[in-house]
């Protein structure tokens, strides 16, 4: 992934979670973040709009989804292989 | 069971005339206007360009970005005139238990403008996505929750969609329950903001807007002119405001609503007069007590003839004595908010002694013999008002006020 786009990934969940893009780490959960289930969807709602991509992610079945949220590292990298993958196209 | 006597303790405006409820009463007391050229996005695609929009709003003045992106147009104008009626009322937040006080928010659009904006995006920009939040916000309870959640109300909270008979029918539900016992306080009033393309296109389809004013009852009327905004008011018991010391504007002395059962868009002289008689009624006073009438009064041919005509009925040989004045022309039609922003006229009567005049008005109408103060404000000692709403659907709701 090029850093640019890491630091964008980043930068819109610091700004959801309200912090500093630096106060960020790879290993934060959600929880630590203090994202609460609508920060979630809003942060997925900031990403598709940036990157002009679709997540999968349904909030009834957080954890189930292809999308792995259970850190802020493994957002990064399911992000990146939505950019990447097939389905950026239709986004 | 006796019943409790309920009052107005506090009152908050956002309107085309003023974001307050000083700034309005001065503008209804000098007879402004607060219609003029529409202004957003695709207005040129209209064939309504005028209406009573509220200028220079920010909403960042008053709320943080955070909670901003739940806010429609029509929750932010609740919030903030509800924060006012509070300070007014002297409240940070309910006094006693909030489990017995509540908010009532009439409105017939709800979030409109946040489905105006979702739709642009879908249809018209080609977008795939709207904002998540987008259900929260266009909810037509979102400025009922709002309101309820910003004091910490913990008991009956819900909005009441009757179109332009909103706010009279969430102003008389929160009464009667105060008066009942039910509840101890409450917030209540309306808040409307259809002001952007989707919404005034809706409305032209049906051929009752006018392109050039406001003339309620006037000889030269030729229809409506949409405004938006909120009116609140705190409304509690009169034991409860006299134990804190409040200053009170006004107690709510009757109630009555009615339906038509008739047609879904033309009034009825019949249910309209069953409404008025029904609140004298339930005010124990007889139509010698009413100082000032604050009428619905749209500027259609067919609203303000047949309110005329019920007003007849209930006044009789009265009539031209009675001074009833449309104010729509001065802040629109405000729809679900317009019954709350008119009863800012009923308490401006009732402790300023200035009744609101009616603007527009060209030439009397046969059809509508009324005094309607046309014009410029009349001074007037005014002890007890009426304040009418005739909905769409023929749903009629009317208030009683009397000075404490």
């Amino acid at each position: 992934m090029r850093p640019d786009m890491q630091e964008k990934i980043l930068s819109i969940i610091a700004r959801e979670a309200a912090m500093e893009p630096t106060e960020v780490r790879p290993d934060m959960t959600l929880d630590e973040l203090g994202l609460d289930s609508l920060g979630l969807v809003e942060m997925i709602f900031a990403i598709e709009e940036t990157f002009g991509v679709s997540v999968p992610f349904n909030a009834n079945e957080p954890t189930q989804s292809e999308f792995d949220i259970s850190s802020v590292g493994s957002i990064v990298r399911a992000v990146e292989r939505l950019i990447s993958g097939p389905q950026a196209a239709l986004a | 069971m006796t019943q409790r006597r309920v009052v107005i303790t506090g009152a908050g405006t956002v309107n085309a005339l003023a974001p307050d409820v000083k700034g309005t009463f001065a503008a209804m007391a000098e007879g402004r206007c607060g219609i003029g050229a529409l202004d957003f996005a695709d207005v040129e695609r209209l064939t309504i360009r005028i209406g009573a929009q509220v200028r220079d709003f920010a909403p960042e003045v008053h709320f943080d970005k955070g909670k901003l992106s739940f806010f429609d147009r029509f929750t932010q104008f609740a919030l903030v005139a509800a924060r006012q009626a509070m300070a007014q009322a002297g409240l940070a937040r309910e006094p006693g238990d909030p489990t017995r006080w509540g908010a009532i928010i009439g409105t017939a659009g709800g979030g409109n403008a946040t489905v105006n904006e979702a739709y642009r995006a879908v249809y018209a920009e080609g977008k795939n996505r709207v904002h998540p939040f987008t259900v929260p916000r266009l909810m037509g309870n979102a400025a009922a929750s709002h309101v309820s959640m910003e004091f910490g109300l913990m008991g009956p909270s819900f909005a009441v969609a009757t179109a332009c008979a909103s706010s009279n029918h969430a102003l008389g539900l929160a009464f009667q329950m105060i008066r009942s016992g039910m509840a101890d306080g409450m917030l209540a009033g309306g808040a409307e903001s259809m002001l952007n393309f989707g919404g005034l296109k809706a409305w032209e389809g049906l051929r009752v807007m006018s392109p050039d004013g406001c003339r309620p009852f006037a000889a030269g009327r030729n229809g409506m002119v949409q405004g938006e905004g909120a009116g609140i008011f705190v409304l509690e018991s009169f034991e409860s405001a006299q134990a804190r010391g409040a200053e009170i504007l006004a107690e709510i002395k009757g109630f009555a609503m009615t339906s038509d059962a008739s047609d879904i868009v033309m009034p009825s002289r019949e249910g309209a007069a069953r409404a008025m008689r029904g609140a004298l009624a339930d005010a124990g006073i007889t139509p010698e007590a009413i100082g000032y009438v604050n009428a619905h009064g749209t500027g259609t041919a067919a609203n303000d003839k047949t309110e005329a005509a019920a007003l007849a009925d209930i006044f009789g040989d009265r009539l031209s004595q009675v001074p009833v004045s449309s104010t729509k022309a001065m802040h629109g039609h405000c729809i679900g908010a317009t019954g709350a922003i008119e009863l800012l006229a009923c308490l401006m009567a009732l402790n300023e002694g200035v009744i609101a005049p009616t603007l527009g008005y060209d030439a009397p109408d046969p059809d509508c013999p009324l005094d309607v103060v046309p014009g410029i404000a009349r001074a007037a000692r005014v002890e007890t008002v009426m304040t009418n709403a005739f909905a769409f659907g023929g749903l009629n709701a009317v208030l009683i006020l009397s000075k404490q």
